[in-house]
């Protein structure tokens, strides 16, 4: 199978059904995406397909092909870097497991929607679990970096 | 989450703990007691009068980054941040040059000080508590050790070198970087006695200038965790486990796992099958193919209901214990007004952490490396070493930063330690393997928080103040049958009844009594362990007489606080923050809990809004905190941020319930926890304070609940006792 990821073709030796989160992390040694769940149920292994936010625990391989794939590790730009630069300025991640998720899934809503609304933020990223409940920085994250690009 | 204290040097049973006579002043270490393992821990030999701090506590790279090595495990608490905070404090080193690496394996350097030193573990809240001192010393040492290097260089008086962010220098103009001067340093003799700067010199500490070290790591996904590691060859295992506690192994037909393209062992270990494989993927595939047969004979085969029904019928029971008597309560009630009566249902909860169980087993020569989130290094050191039949000298444990643990990584068993090193004997060493367990792997898994009955009396004098109070707590001990077990004094767990027995309320006539139960489901601290339920019972239940005796719930609070100023200044602090007492919008009803955990003094007062049909949501909740010094006051507002946001998807949603043995939740879509949706605005406050810092992993959690459930109480008259609301909802 063929997959495009950050940019980069990969020829990857496995099942259409492989989920492409394993295919990711222990193939193509892209470790920044999470395992939580298995099930789409807590994001922490968000990337972007055509810049659309997905779980790739529940992406089998053969829905991959054929899309650009973007992980955390090739996420850039302008948003991108907005929402690291707001991360790292209020020190949101705790455990900072979910948080390569919350960053794609933060960027993804942004490139959407510049100036997301509380409510907005709430539509994106409840799919996104933060078992240290760093929510409350997640939100102030997403409007400091929404802020940044205006600026 | 370990439930040690400050004090925590009392006695323990010899039959689970080796304890040894330490050097001279040290007075006694402890180490723990395997049966079957050779002794770990310290060996009696004295540690040396004046440590040096370079190698121990911290290195130096020649371009002068300065890693420090934590006797701490950081699973997002942010202690690494915290430790590098002391040491750069003291060495006034460039705070942004300054890395943190996980330390294991000498527990002279890295014993936990609030346990009484001897062995190394994170728990308990104690963290800060132990280092405080410990990396202060080693900064303020360590630059001592740089100044007295450069001095000998240039040939003048030490006193006239001076050091700043991370710079040597002497009004000469000579300059030197401490990378420059760290070999030279550390050949030095180690001086004693260093003197630190008094509070008043401090730049970091208690300032919001250290940020975390992790936060860029962590927000671009480069941060390494145990399951991110890759060793040359590395197998990945998953295991089959039993459906039921209890049950064992009787069969196994692993034709078709082993048939799975990837799979290249299926082994019996000692806690079901591992499927061992070329990666992930083809070890779950391998997995679902396996076929084991159990033997349920010793399982546990009951419901969460029918232990509930029995914990009930064991309430009006004699009970096992008596925690704590004050006065005479039988009199007390005979004399009263008035009594309140009321019974709690907590359910087991899981803890959830989002990076799943996990660690790394190799030898390498005859050194047997593992690498975890070690939150007890030196028991887990003692359990690798058995479990490889190895002498724990030749364990060598890599401490990593982990994806949250919340109690969950610090198992008296070594669960996962040791499963990754059985899987990587069983194949006889030839490769590194990972062990993984999946999210439903976890929620099963059991070390769960205990499910807990509490039945509560409380009379009543004609004024409406409590003059006695009786309190059966009916649930599982969490330091039964464990190494920890020499804890349980007098047939007392503490951690069943912490935050009821020491309750700072002025009850003059008080009875705690403790009915111990047996269950086969396994049970583990959680995130502020005894506290997660009787900071719940007790803080409702006083609102309760607050609003029998129609007085106001701060008001009454205070009253019955009036030895204990600390808890009342974190009341009047959280009420006069959020505006106690002014008009609310309609549809807004507020609550208020105090509670001290871990020597930390938190209150926080609750704000829902109620829907029209009866819901609600909690729209902002208002902390304020007393834990000491405030080292990082940032990180201290984000741990009890963090802590409301997980305390209350608990009280809110979680629950895990059994049927007939079986658990009942598997992942998140059943077991629920808060999403952003339900985040309140938090606001912390922090009270100034000039006492050693306490814990705060922890503290911010036990309130939360019992605030929203008073606030829901003034909105509704509805006393929420059955938790978590969800159930009490649809019951």
């Amino acid at each position: 199978m063929r997959l495009t990821v950050n940019g980069r073709d990969h020829e990857v030796d496995a099942d259409p059904d492989t989920p492409l989160l394993w295919v990711l992390r222990d193939r193509l040694g892209l470790t920044g995406t999470k395992f939580g769940c298995g099930m789409a149920q807590c994001g922490a292994c968000t990337v972007h397909m055509d810049g659309t936010p997905v779980r790739a625990c529940s992406t089998p391989l053969a829905a991959a092909e054929g899309v650009r794939i973007t992980t955390i590790e090739g996420i850039e730009g302008k948003v991108a870097d907005a929402v690291v630069q707001a991360w790292v300025a209020l020190d949101v991640p705790q455990c900072g497991y979910c948080q390569s998720g919350q960053v794609m899934a933060a960027a993804a809503l942004l490139a959407e929607n510049p100036r997301p609304s509380d409510t907005d933020i709430d539509a994106a990223m409840s799919g996104n679990i933060c078992r240290c409940a760093t929510y409350q920085r997640i939100r102030a994250g997403i409007h400091e970096a929404a802020r940044l690009l205006e600026a | 989450m370990l439930p040690f204290r400050r004090a925590a040097a009392q006695p323990l049973s010899r039959r689970r703990f080796l304890v040894v006579s330490g050097a001279a002043g040290a007075g006694l270490t402890l180490a723990f007691h395997i049966p079957g393992a050779a002794a770990a821990g310290p060996a009696a030999s004295a540690a040396p009068a004046a440590v040096s701090p370079f190698n121990a506590y911290l290195t130096v790279a020649p371009d002068g980054t300065v890693t420090v090595l934590s006797a701490h495990l950081d699973m997002g608490q942010g202690i690494y941040s915290g430790i590098a905070t002391l040491v750069a404090e003291e060495l006034d080193a460039d705070p942004v040059a300054v890395r943190v690496e996980g330390a294991a394996g000498n527990p002279a350097l890295y014993g936990n000080v609030a346990w009484g030193g001897a062995a190394q573990g994170t728990g308990g809240s104690t963290a800060m508590t132990s280092s405080f001192e410990r990396y202060r010393r080693a900064g303020a040492t360590a630059r001592a050790m740089l100044v007295a290097a450069a001095a000998a260089e240039w040939k003048v008086p030490a006193a006239e070198v001076t050091v700043a962010s991370g710079a040597v220098t002497h009004p000469s103009g000579r300059r030197a970087g401490f990378g420059d001067l760290a070999a030279a340093a550390a050949a030095l003799p180690v001086p004693e006695d260093v003197p630190l700067k008094p509070p008043g010199a401090w730049t970091l500490i208690g300032t919001e200038a250290f940020r975390r070290v992790d936060s860029r790591a962590k927000a671009t996904g480069r941060q390494i965790f145990t399951i991110d590691l890759s060793l040359p060859g590395m197998l990945t295992a998953v295991i089959a486990r039993p459906p039921l506690f209890g049950a064992t192994v009787a069969s196994v037909d692993d034709a078709a796992a082993r048939a799975v393209k990837g799979v290249v062992a299926v082994v019996p270990i000692s806690r079901g099958v591992a499927v061992i494989a070329r990666d992930t993927a083809a070890a779950l595939k391998g997995r679902e193919a396996l076929t084991v047969e159990w033997d349920r004979s010793a399982a546990e085969t009951r419901g969460s209901d029918a232990l509930m029904a029995e914990y009930r019928r064991l309430a009006a029971q004699p009970p096992t214990a008596v925690a704590e008597r004050r006065g005479d309560p039988d009199s007390a009630f005979a004399g009263a007004a008035r009594t309140i009566e009321a019974s709690y249902e907590f359910p087991f909860l899981a803890h959830a952490a989002l990076e799943p169980l996990d660690a790394v087993a190799r030898r390498d020569g005859d050194v047997v490396e593992v690498w975890g989130g070690h939150q007890i290094p030196d028991l887990y050191q003692a359990l690798a070493a058995r479990a490889a039949g190895v002498t724990p000298d030749k364990v060598r444990l890599h401490v990593m930063m982990t994806g949250g643990g919340f109690g969950r990584r610090a198992v008296a068993d070594g669960d996962v330690v040791v499963e990754a090193v059985e899987c990587a004997r069983a194949i006889d060493w030839q490769a590194p393997v990972k062990v993984l367990w999946t999210r439903e792997d976890d929620m099963t898994g059991g070390r769960y928080r205990p499910m807990y009955l509490h039945t509560v009396r409380a009379a009543l004098d004609a004024a409406g103040n409590p003059v006695a109070w009786k309190h059966r707590i009916v649930g599982q001990s969490i330091l039964a049958g464990t190494p920890f077990e020499g804890m349980v004094r007098d047939g007392v767990d503490v951690t069943s009844v912490e935050g009821v027995s020491n309750t700072p309320y002025t009850l003059p006539n008080l009875l705690v009594e403790l009915t111990t139960t047996k269950t086969g489901v396994p049970v583990l601290w959680w995130r502020s362990v005894g506290h997660t339920h009787t900071a719940y019972v007790m803080e409702t239940m006083i609102d309760e007489l607050a609003a029998a005796a129609g007085r106001d719930p701060v008001e009454y609070r205070r009253a019955l606080l009036r030895d204990h100023p600390r808890h009342r200044a974190v009341l009047d602090l959280a009420a006069e923050k959020a505006g106690w007492g002014d008009p609310l919008p309609a549809g807004r009803f507020r609550g208020v809990a105090v509670h001290e955990s871990f020597h930390t003094y938190v209150a926080q007062v609750a704000e829902i809004a109620m829907d029209e049909r009866g819901g609600f949501r909690v729209e902002r909740v208002v902390c304020a905190v007393d834990c000491g010094i405030a080292v990082n006051p940032d990180q201290i507002r984000a741990q009890v941020e963090g802590g409301v946001g997980f305390g209350l998807g608990a009280v809110l949603h979680s629950q895990i319930t059994l049927t007939d043995g079986v658990v009942d939740q598997g992942n998140f879509d059943t077991y629920r926890v808060l999403r952003m949706d339900e985040m309140p605005a938090v606001e912390v406050h922090i009270v100034p304070s000039a006492e050693p810092p306490t814990g705060i992993g922890e503290p911010g959690v036990p309130p939360i609940g019992p605030a929203v459930a008073n606030a829901l109480a003034a909105a509704t008259g509805r006393r929420v006792r059955v938790l978590p609301f969800d159930r009490a909802e649809s019951a």
